[in-house]
């Protein structure tokens, strides 16, 4: 008897002692897709923040990318979900925070900081508010391994022609795969492909916006012209690329066994600590020499707060920290590939991720096609594109038939287009 | 016993109270929630009341239909794949392992039961290594003796995923149907065996002519079984050739266009209520499926009192 009364005593100390200390910080927790960065948040932004902000806790509480959406709303409406959002760009957000997930946080001090270009991926369609803190975008283009093009001895392709030029050499060649990419996983050919070389066909924002308005079609030249491009690709990819997989490309290119990879900026940190060759990158070719360059440069990563949080002003001062430029700094530099988007200019030290960024002075910046208002209805216009780029790869549908398939589903819905 | 009537006999009550309760809270409430679900649809964040009208999108808007019969065709295939291939094998595995002058059949028993209680995520990430083109040892194991023209990358191709993958689930559960089939047979008396050969009927013609007969029952569950875990099946499929079940949609079956449609892909919202209403339909065509089995055959076997 008398044990238990201790062991109970014990018991009801402990939870006691941790209620106390539970009640003098405020802890913030942090729902995110980026489980790969993990390490950086522990060691080197939160460490930053709570340096800080003492009485402010923070815990980093990663979920699988693929999962992370349905995770993250599942939680939000079970009322269990973290004090500070992780925001996919666009309708992803603009639904949690039309659901009144997502607080608005237009009249936070920090948002001055950003362009209404990079706030638009967490904006109202009218831009009237802004839910999340514009954290990232990702860059798209082509990496290359430097010691293969030597040894093939081809230069850095500007144009279309010189690009195919360059892949008939290294396949001559032999030696080298000549681009890694498989379409066993299906996003990589619509992200890496049709929305990387997209742009220079469309005229970037231009046709962006000329899509949405409903002034051009999917089956006009300019949204064919890169299916057209990709229908070459199959033939100088490796073997079976059917089945391959996305963590089998990048196997393939970082252990050199390939020459080109059709890259996202933020394979950069991964790629940096397995190749032990030297990278290099270029911007999507143009169709003729001395064209302008459109890039993709998707706004990806915003950060808001959690309507229902218990501290929304310890959430505040901490979305506060993440506009301002110190965050910038230790983010782009710990993550190279994953580009500030706030108006504070960032030294970057990585070269790599210094070569894509310096696409921004040279092309037009614009966002992937699909991502604003065009994939709100059914059937999915991203998804059907991700379909359709793999069936024009592996050669099962024509450009021209993947055009007028994607301009069907969408008009199906979508007024403008109609 | 006379002192007991009409007393309540509460004992019996509260014997059954947990396992009802239990079942009650995680399976009859959800099924009948997830059926009300879909009744109704979200309109500017409110929930409406709207019929059929999901059923009516899901079977006659040309978008959802397609799909819909698409996995409903891929699923039969996958049905088809299992009852031709994971039985027969089953029972045939069982009654070599039921012979007695097999040695080590301990052991073989053991090592086909194994995969069944590996998780699916090893299993399908194990087979998606083994056939892939890049690393794995199909393509160097056909290579070996000399037949690499027969090597395909089989996940990737749409004539071939589903049947592939189907042989995977069959590989992975093949151990079941073994199992009850040999608890089956062992529970055959000699007697009649003895008897049996006394009239003349020895080794293989003993095995149709007494042993398959009997265990015709047996097979019967299996088949039930079997037609229940796939029409429910999304696991392997998901964990091989994730959520939009390629390559276009060869894959895809009841189960992972559940999942995509209630849960979202990407940026596909998820329709919690489009959901349920896929959902329902499985549940209808499984209830059918078990309905037609349970007044059509079982009806009809005969069970023989040893």
């Amino acid at each position: 008897m008398k044990t238990t009364t201790l062991k109970g005593a014990l018991l009801v100390t402990t939870l006691l002692g941790a209620t106390a200390a539970t009640a003098q910080d405020a802890e913030l927790i942090i729902e995110s897709w980026r489980n790969d960065d993990l390490a950086i948040w522990q060691d080197k932004i939160i460490p930053a923040f709570e340096a800080e902000n003492p009485g402010i806790k923070v815990k980093f509480t990663p979920s699988a990318p693929a999962e992370y959406n349905a995770v993250l709303n599942s939680k939000l409406d079970a009322g269990s979900a973290g004090d500070i959002i992780t925001c996919r760009p666009f309708d992803a957000s603009l639904a949690l925070y039309d659901a009144g997930h997502l607080a608005d946080l237009s009249d936070l001090d920090g948002m001055s900081n950003f362009s209404s270009v990079a706030k638009s991926g967490w904006s109202t369609d009218d831009g009237s508010a802004t839910f999340c803190v514009p954290m990232a975008s990702v860059i798209h283009g082509f990496i290359y391994n430097k010691d293969a093009f030597e040894e093939v001895g081809i230069d850095v392709p500007t144009t279309e022609a010189e690009f195919f030029a360059a892949l008939e050499a290294i396949k001559a060649d032999g030696n080298y795969i000549p681009m890694a990419m498989g379409t066993n996983d299906q996003w990589e050919a619509a992200t890496m492909g049709y929305n990387n070389i997209g742009p220079n066909y469309w005229k970037g924002e231009e046709g962006r916006n000329a899509l949405i308005a409903g002034d051009q079609k999917l089956t006009d030249e300019e949204w064919i012209a890169p299916f057209r491009q990709l229908a070459k690709w199959g033939d100088y990819l490796g073997d079976g690329f059917e089945a391959q997989t996305y963590p089998d490309s990048q196997n393939i290119f970082t252990l050199g066994r390939a020459a080109i990879y059709p890259a996202g900026s933020w394979e950069i940190s991964g790629f940096n600590g397995l190749a032990d060759f030297e990278m290099g990158a270029f911007n999507p070719p143009v169709a003729n020499a001395g064209d302008t360059c459109y890039i993709s440069d998707h706004t990806d990563i915003g950060i808001g707060m959690n309507a229902a949080s218990d501290n929304p002003e310890a959430a505040k001062t901490f979305l506060n920290w993440v506009a301002s430029s110190e965050f910038s700094n230790i983010f782009a530099n710990s993550l190279p590939g994953f580009f500030p988007l706030s108006n504070a200019s960032v030294a970057l030290e990585d070269p790599l991720a210094q070569e894509f960024i310096s696409w921004r002075s040279k092309c037009e910046s614009s966002i992937r096609s699909t991502y604003q208002i065009l994939s709100r209805g059914t059937p999915n216009l991203e998804n059907d594109t991700w379909n359709a780029s793999v069936a024009v790869i592996k050669g099962d549908e024509s450009p021209e038939d993947a055009g007028k398939r994607l301009q069907d589903g969408l008009a199906s819905w979508y007024a403008p287009q109609q | 016993m006379a002192n007991s009537k009409g007393k309540v006999r509460w004992h019996i009550a509260v014997f059954l109270a947990p396992a009802v309760l239990v079942y009650t809270a995680v399976m009859i409430y959800p099924l009948f929630n997830t059926l009300r679900l879909s009744l109704f649809t979200e309109i500017d964040q409110a929930r409406v009341w709207v019929g059929l009208d999901n059923f009516r999108t899901l079977f006659g808007n040309a978008i959802w239909s397609d799909q819909f019969w698409n996995a409903l065709g891929n699923n039969a295939w996958f049905f088809l794949i299992h009852m031709l291939v994971q039985n027969p094998i089953g029972v045939a595995l069982a009654a070599i392992l039921s012979s007695p002058k097999l040695r080590f059949s301990a052991f073989y028993r053991s090592a086909i039961f194994i995969p069944t209680i590996l998780s699916f995520v090893i299993v399908g990430f194990a087979w998606k290594l083994i056939l892939s083109p890049i690393w794995g040892i199909a393509p160097g194991m056909l290579d070996a003796i000399g037949l690499k023209f027969l090597y395909q990358p089989w996940l990737g191709k749409e004539e071939y995923a589903l049947t592939t993958l189907s042989l995977v689930s069959v590989w992975q559960y093949v151990g079941i149907p073994m199992m009850l089939i040999y608890a089956a047979l062992l529970s055959i008396p000699d007697e009649i065996l003895e008897a049996g050969e006394c009239d003349g009927i020895t080794s293989m013609s003993a095995f149709w002519k007494i042993k398959l007969p009997l265990i015709l029952p047996s097979i019967g569950i299996i088949s039930i079984l079997t037609f229940v875990a796939n029409f429910n099946a999304f696991d392997l499929i998901y964990a091989a050739q994730g959520a939009l079940a390629g390559p276009d949609f060869s894959t895809d079956i009841l189960g992972t266009f559940m999942y995509r449609t209630f849960f979202g892909f990407q940026l596909q919202l998820g329709d919690p209520h489009m959901g349920s209403a896929i959902a329902s339909a499985m549940f209808g065509i499984i209830l059918v499926g078990v309905c037609i089995y349970l007044f059509g055959i079982q009806r009809r076997l005969r069970s023989y009192q040893f």
